[in-house]
This record gives C-alpha cells, sequence and structure tokens, in this order.
C-alpha cells in the first residue's frame, strides 16, 4: 500500500530525511515515533504529494508521488498536524466543499455517515470557528476519510487534546484503521504501543529501529528503574551489594547515601520491588519510598543510537533535541 | 474545469461572508455615485449657460478605472495569502487539484464578484438615458463595461500572482496596489520620441482603454493585450504555488 525507498529530503542544506525506507500493508496502521523535527512531518508531507522529496522514491497503491501525483492524492487522506479549516464555513459546507474538490460520489448521504462516524452529526450546521480543539480534529478526520481513502495519514492526530479527546481520537483511529492503511505520526510512546502494529522509529531523519507493540514493549520495560528512598545510618552501602544480588538487578547506583537507583535487566518475567522490599528490610533499614521509573522516548533513542554504535557527533546532537514528554499521560 | 467553478463558486460566496465584499461595494457604488452627482451637477450649469449638450456616459465610465484600480488590490489580498497565513492551502495542495485550477478558481471567484460589482454600476447609465434627451448613446457604455471587464480580468490575475507570494495579507495589498500604479504611470513615464516610449505606451494598461474602449472603439490589440495579461498574471500565480512545493 505504502511503500517509500531511500526518501531524502533537503531543506536547502540542511538534511530532514536521511534515506528512510519502509512498507506498509493493507490494513496494517503503521506509527511514526520520534520527537518533533524527527522528520515524521516531512516524510507525510511527501507521501501526500504536498512536496517532492530531493531524492528517493515513494509509491501508494502502486502509484509513484510524484510522476503521478494527483493519482496518489485521490488515494490518499490526510490530517495535516494542527489542522487548519475554514472557520467561516459551516461543519457541512466544509466537508461539501472538500467533497466536491474530490469529486465524492452521493455527497450529502457519505456527508452524514461521515459525521455520524466521528460523532458530529449535531454540529453540522455550527460554525466551524466555534468548535473546540477536539471537534475541529474529529472534523478534519472526517475530511480525510470523507472520499474513503486507501490510505490515511495522520500526522500528531492527537496533539492538542486533553485526555478524554484523545482517547476518543484513538478509539475512531482504531476503527477507521479496520479498512485503511493507516499511518500516523506521534511522540508519544503509549499512544503508538497503544494504537500500531508497527511502529518506525524515526530521529533526526533516521529510522533507527522498526518495532512491533510487543518489541517495543521489551525496550521500554528494559528500560525500565526503580527508585528507593530508605531511612537509617548509611544504607547505601551497605544496600548496594545486596541490591545487586537479587535476580533481575542490573546494578544499583547511589546518588545520595539514602537514595538507591535500582536498573533492572530488560526482560525480567517477574515483579522485582517485593524482593527489593524485603531485602531493604530485613537489613534493618526503613524503607520511606519506592517508585518506577520509565525512561523516557529520548532515552530510548539515545539507547538505539548507542546500540548502532554511531558516531559521538550522533549523539551529542540528539542530546541537544527537545526532550519529548514522557509517556505517561493518559 | 469542473475543479476550477467549484473553487470559483466558494471564493465568490466569501465575499459575502466577510466584511471585505460589503466594504468595496459600498465605497465603490458610495464614490462613484458623488462623481457622478458632480458630474451631472456640473453638466446642467454649463447647459444653462451655453447650451452644451447633455451629459454622455463617460462622466460615469471615466472615473470607473480608476476606481477599480483601488478596488481590486482589496479583493485579491487574501485570495491566496489567506490560505497560506491559516495554512489552509496544505490541504488544498493535497487534494487532487492540479495547481493551475486552484490559482485560476480563485481568480474566476473575483471575476464573478467584479461582474456583480460592474452589474450593480449601470444603473448609473439607466439614469442618465432616463434623465436626458434624447437619451443615451448605448456604444461607447457598451464597449465602455467590455473595457472595464478586460481591465479587472488583468489586474484580477496579477493581483491573484501577487498574493500567491506573500503570507500577509496586508503586504499582498500593498504591493498590488504599488504594481497597479506603476503599470498605470508607464505612458507618463515615457518620454516622447524615446525609444522606449511605443513599448511603454503598450504596457500601460489604462491607455489601451482610454484610447479605445471608452471612446467607444473595441480595439483588438487592448483585447489581446488584456487577455495576455490575465494569462501572463495566472501563470505567475501557478508558478509560485509550484515553487512553494520544492521549497518545503
Amino acid at each position: 500500500m505504502i511503500e517509500a525507498r531511500d526518501l531524502t529530503k533537503y531543506y536547502g542544506r540542511r538534511l530532514a530525511l536521511d534515506h528512510v525506507s519502509f512498507q506498509a500493508h493493507k490494513g496494517e496502521i503503521v506509527g511514526f515515533l520520534g520527537p518533533n523535527g524527527a522528520g515524521k512531518t516531512t516524510t507525510m508531507r511527501i507521501l501526500t504529494g504536498y512536496m517532492p522529496p530531493s531524492d528517493g522514491d515513494a509509491w501508494i497503491a502502486g502509484h509513484h508521488v510524484v510522476d503521478e501525483s494527483l493519482e496518489v492524492r485521490r488515494h490518499v487522506g490526510y490530517l495535516p498536524e494542527n489542522i487548519a479549516l475554514y472557520d467561516d464555513l459551516t461543519v457541512w459546507d466544509y466537508l461539501a466543499f472538500m467533497g466536491q474538490l474530490r469529486g465524492v460520489p452521493s455527497l450529502d448521504e457519505r456527508i452524514a455517515e461521515v459525521l455520524e462516524r466521528v460523532n458530529l452529526l449535531d454540529r453540522s450546521e455550527s460554525f466551524i470557528g466555534s468548535l473546540s480543539r477536539g471537534m475541529r480534529q474529529r472534523v478534519g478526520l472526517a475530511q480525510a476519510i470523507l472520499h474513503r481513502p486507501e490510505v490515511l495519514i495522520l500526522d500528531e492526530p492527537t496533539i492538542g487534546l486533553d485526555p478524554a479527546q484523545r482517547v476518543e481520537v484513538r478509539e475512531l483511529i482504531r476503527e477507521i484503521g479496520q479498512e485503511h492503511t493507516v499511518m500516523l505520526s506521534t511522540h508519544i510512546l503509549s499512544e503508538a504501543q497503544e494504537l500500531c502494529d508497527r511502529v518506525l522509529i524515526i530521529h533526526q531523519g533516521r529510522i533507527l529501529a522498526e518495532d512491533t507493540p510487543a518489541e517495543l514493549e521489551l525496550r521500554v520495560r528494559g528500560a525500565q528503574q526503580v527508585r528507593l528512598e530508605v531511612g537509617g545510618e548509611a544504607p547505601a552501602e551497605a544496600l548496594g551489594p545486596r541490591l545487586s544480588a537479587l535476580p533481575g538487578v542490573l546494578r544499583v547506583a547511589t546518588p545520595t547515601p539514602n537514595h538507591l537507583e535500582v536498573e533492572l535487566a530488560p526482560d525480567t518475567p517477574h515483579d522485582v520491588r517485593p524482593a527489593l522490599a524485603r531485602a531493604v528490610l530485613e537489613a534493618g533499614y526503613d524503607l520511606r519510598e519506592m517508585c518506577t521509573v520509565s525512561l523516557s522516548l529520548e532515552d530510548i533513542f539515545l539507547q538505539l543510537i548507542r546500540d548502532e554504535q554511531a558516531e559521538p557527533a550522533d549523539t551529542a546532537a540528539s542530546d541537544a533535541a527537545p526532550t519529548p514528554t514522557p509517556d505517561e499521560e493518559a | 474545469m469542473r475543479t476550477v467553478w467549484i473553487i470559483a463558486r466558494r471564493e465568490f460566496r466569501r465575499y459575502f461572508t466577510r466584511p471585505v465584499g460589503y466594504l468595496v461595494l459600498f465605497l465603490y457604488l458610495f464614490v462613484l455615485g458623488l462623481i457622478v452627482n458632480n458630474g451631472l451637477q456640473r453638466a446642467y450649469a454649463f447647459s444653462l449657460f451655453q447650451g452644451a449638450p447633455p451629459p454622455d456616459a463617460e462622466i460615469v465610465i471615466g472615473p470607473m478605472l480608476t476606481l477599480l484600480v483601488f478596488s481590486i488590490p482589496a479583493l485579491t489580498m487574501n485570495l491566496l495569502a489567506g490560505e497560506q497565513a491559516s495554512g489552509t492551502l496544505e490541504l488544498l495542495l493535497t487534494a487532487p487539484i492540479r495547481d493551475w485550477e486552484l490559482v485560476a478558481g480563485k481568480w474566476l471567484g473575483g471575476f464573478l464578484f467584479v461582474v456583480v460589482l460592474l452589474a450593480l454600476t449601470l444603473i448609473y447609465p439607466l439614469a442618465l438615458h432616463l434623465l436626458t434627451e434624447p437619451g443615451l448613446d448605448w456604444g461607447p457604455v457598451v464597449s465602455g463595461y467590455l473595457g472595464l471587464l478586460l481591465v479587472s480580468a488583468a489586474l484580477l490575475a496579477l493581483g491573484v500572482a501577487v498574493s500567491a507570494l506573500f503570507r500577509s495579507q496586508v503586504a499582498a495589498f500593498v504591493v498590488t496596489l504599488a504594481l497597479f500604479l506603476f503599470l498605470w504611470m508607464l505612458s507618463s513615464l515615457a518620454g516622447a520620441g524615446s525609444p522606449s516610449e511605443g513599448l511603454l505606451r503598450y504596457l500601460d494598461f489604462g491607455n489601451h482603454f482610454y484610447t479605445a474602449f471608452f471612446r467607444g472603439v473595441i480595439d483588438l490589440q487592448g483585447v489581446v493585450y488584456y487577455l495576455s495579461v490575465t494569462a501572463f498574471g495566472l501563470l505567475v500565480g501557478t508558478v509560485i504555488i509550484e515553487s512553494r512545493r520544492w521549497r518545503g
């Protein structure tokens, strides 16, 4: 359905996409996961025919995105990031305008059908300017599926929504994904895990890894830490060796005498926390606090880059990249 | 062509959902009314003294070109600049429409509005016809309005091209108006007998109007000139939109 081969894009002299290749098959939901500025939007704009790549090729439903741009645009539904709509039109008139441009047959019934789908039928006569952020996003989705495209490209479909709206939009995407090939981008880890059949991790214009949600889960779990605050006389020296000896513990760091950071081995089948708690108490110390910390997306990127044994320059640059929001949002 | 029409219809309607359409209509008709009123009074005063002939359509059609020069930038400034500023251009450029269809549709929407505007001004020739003996010579009226339509087509196309260049409507308005005034003054820039005189007179869009259409002559050279400028403007607009894709 979607095939990209060595997509490369320069903005002036800045390299935004660096030989990006991937595929998405019919009925799949593929996620693009990466921080802001990773190249997600650029890739999507190339796939939708908005702009051509500097190099490389892509096909959608068998049509080349540059040579058969009009044909590609007929097969694609697109929800841009922060969708811009015509505030002076009603929801219905807006969809009618977009539907006419796309030559949708029996348009009135189709608009009603789509509005029902996104749960906006009762607002069809409202001016778009008066809608809330979440409703606007749903109008954007309605616009994207109006012409029954084979491929849906959704750029950050849940950005700027409150948690309830986010759940709603995700539900909708999952539903839509049953009949369409969906490619969506997000910088939220849990969203990618929850929605996608396959996740492409993209950073600084390169695809670092391609994971199933299960593999992604493993990466995330493998990157977990348990932080302890312990009361008593100099617990760090006494507890450090004891805790590192426990099964499932990779290493223990002691940033202060009363704080311990326990890094868990990836792929630990059992919960290590009860054992940690017992060990602290049996050693005669007070356990004041224990919490699990998931590593952020940025940490996972760093880990991936290390795994790749990338050049030092690369790692340094990613340190300067904006820190993505943690995945604990919904 | 269907797409061009869909965009044109939307654009035409939009003039009536925002103040700018009404503002242009009001100012155009109001100022024209003042000028025509003034002309009528003068003609009346002259006729008392000298038995001068009754006024003809010139007192209506004469000022209309000037008014168009100032009105059309307000009509075109939003056409493409607005879509770029709000970001709505992205969905239009990812819909299955060609770039020239988008530009031509925007232009046609503006042209339809000007047609309505000019149609409303027909009330003045009509009034003159009823007020004067033996009535109006309709020849210059027909050629004059045809000339105004051609001028509008050309100016709108240039305005659309300028609008494609900018994200800011104000910038689009100012540059469009400056471009119009520059083209308007080309004849006066031409020194008599200088080698460029003929060329400058040819490029001046007011010249073709006042030397021909205004005097009741439908001049083929003028028709070709206005249609060429229209095509040129639409082409430039399309190229600018296309280049947006490459610049990202």
